[in-house]
């Protein structure tokens, strides 16, 4: 696959590496040194950081602020973008706005529903749906036009990803919904984060099936676990993770103050299992609030050094 | 049908306190199907609000009338020689039926007795569920006879999201997924192909969004 933009994540997975990528959630406030901190933590040892979109529907930062921010820090930011809360001429906007900054990834999402963060009673906007989010960023990008027809003058260069989730249901049509992403214009997929490894490799054998791990680069999404009752929570309160009851037993059975060990151990296990799975290009490792054990989990993966791309 | 719901009968209270003449009008249509605004609840809320201010040792008189229905002319103008004799109307019809009488009635102040909800069906006895929400472009040819703009909480036009757990939706596991309902129904009819054809961008000029609107047909209009 050759390069179509200027991203640097796009340039390693061309090249044929694993890609490691990670997570920073912005702050509840305005205080970017926030960011800046976890960024400094993990920034050696990936190749591209994602701010997330107010994720859980909770209000934070703007993730196009703190990409901005990284790109100011010499970092490679993935801006997530949710539907939930823009609407088409806000979006093509926020793309400019970041294409003004050379923001070089863009991952599309839909968002978690409104009710479940601090703005339940508001209105969700879904112009768009994740599917028309990557085929507008195409768009804009390839013909180099706004959705109105009118010419974009220096059109975005965005390498576009989009989420999938392998555990979701219905699974029969996950694979299907990834080749409608793909027919999308989608090039990159993060994850979600992957406990299950037997359902998540019959996915991908599912895709390969169809040879959809050539035409996309499918970048395994990894959380490592803190602990015991946060396995539990994953499990049954968060809508579409699969965390098996062996995953659950083995930190129940681990002492509480070994679980947090554990889990990384559980993580990087994962990633050596992954790595051998044909289709698998990369790995998103989203330690949410423990980005200081991104850089152990990577290097005991054996993903680091990362590769230096000009 | 347009289904509503009771208000609280505490807010309607609030509403009325200040009249002593009060006309309660009820809808023969939709409002009566769900069981918030037809004759019989005119009656029962009549009967409650009597209750509570003659408790209160307020003196009100309270009459009831149930109309055919309130978004039309015809059947509004049933109540034009008698409506001047109120302070106030409570209509039990939905939203629509409240501003066609405020528009027709507009020296009388007009209250709303319920909450309209959505356009849906029913169930089962006291069970409704929305179905439409009226967008103007009808899709339903597209995803198997079931719409994601009224059912799917993000309305997904490529659904279903990350979210969907054993056919339910992440708000709720009472909610079913609309895109489950859609793949089940695709199968069964042998037209799973389908699921992979991207619906593009939706003109929502129709909908909502595309400000208030109507529809004029020249060929039925007198």
């Amino acid at each position: 696959m050759n390069c179509k933009t200027p991203s640097k994540l796009e340039k390693i997975l061309a090249a044929g590496h694993f890609a490691v990528t990670s997570e920073c959630g912005p702050p509840r406030g305005s205080d970017i040194s926030h960011i800046e901190h976890k960024a400094n933590l993990i920034k050696n040892h990936v190749d591209a950081i994602n701010i997330t979109d107010n994720q859980t529907s909770v209000t934070r930062l703007c993730s196009l602020a703190a990409c901005i921010k990284l790109k100011l820090m010499g970092l490679e930011p993935v801006l997530q973008m949710v539907t939930r809360d823009r609407n088409r001429l806000a979006i093509q906007s926020d793309i400019l706005g970041a294409a003004s900054f050379d923001i070089f990834n863009l991952l599309c999402l839909s968002g978690d529903h409104q009710s479940f963060g601090d703005c339940a009673q508001g209105q969700n906007v879904h112009d768009l749906d994740s599917m028309q989010l990557i085929q507008t960023a195409r768009h804009m990008r390839d013909e180099g036009k706004f959705l109105g027809g009118a010419d974009i003058e220096r059109p975005p260069k965005m390498f576009v990803g989009a989420a999938a989730n392998p555990f979701a249901d219905p699974f029969e049509i996950r694979v299907p919904r990834l080749a409608k992403k793909i027919a999308a214009g989608v090039e990159f997929i993060q994850t979600q984060c992957i406990y299950n490894l037997d359902k998540f490799e019959l996915w991908m054998k599912m895709a390969r099936d169809r040879g959809l791990h050539e035409k996309v680069y499918i970048i395994a999404g990894l959380t490592p676990l803190k602990s015991a009752g946060m396995a539990k929570y994953m499990k049954n309160r968060v809508p579409g993770m699969d965390v098996p009851d062996e995953v659950v037993k083995r930190m129940s059975d681990t002492p509480k103050e070994k679980q947090s060990d554990e889990g990384i151990k559980i993580c990087i296990e994962s990633i050596q299992r992954l790595k051998e799975v044909e289709g698998v290009k990369g790995f998103h490792i989203m330690a949410i609030e423990w980005e200081e054990k991104v850089p152990e989990i990577v290097e005991s993966a054996g993903l680091y050094p990362r590769p230096v791309i000009d | 049908m347009i289904v509503a719901d009771k208000k609280p009968i505490e807010e309607i209270i609030e509403d009325l306190k200040n009249y002593s003449k009060i006309l309660i009008l009820g809808c023969n249509e939709c409002v009566t199907v769900c069981e918030a605004g037809g004759k019989k609840e005119v009656g029962i809320l009549a009967s409650a609000l009597r209750m509570y201010f003659l408790n209160k040792g307020k003196e009100i008189k309270i009459d009831e009338i149930t109309l055919e229905r309130q978004c039309d002319h015809e059947y509004l103008e049933e109540i034009r020689d008698s409506v001047d004799k109120y302070e106030a109307v409570l209509s039990l019809a939905c939203g629509v039926g409240v501003q066609f009488v405020a528009e027709k009635y507009q020296s009388i102040p007009v209250h709303p007795g319920v909450n309209t909800c959505f356009l849906g069906v029913t169930e089962k006895r006291g069970l409704w569920t929305e179905r439409c929400q009226a967008c103007g472009k009808c899709m339903l040819s597209k995803t198997a006879g079931i719409c994601p703009v009224s059912r799917c909480a993000k309305r997904l036009l490529n659904g279903p999201c990350g979210g969907s757990t054993k056919g339910k939706c992440e708000i709720s596991k009472e909610l079913d997924c609309a895109w489950q309902l859609i793949v089940d129904r695709l199968k069964m009819l042998g037209k799973m192909d389908d699921f992979e054809n991207i619906i593009p961008l939706k003109d929502w000029s129709t909908d909502r969004a595309g400000g208030p609107r109507k529809v004029a047909r020249e060929d039925v209009q007198l």
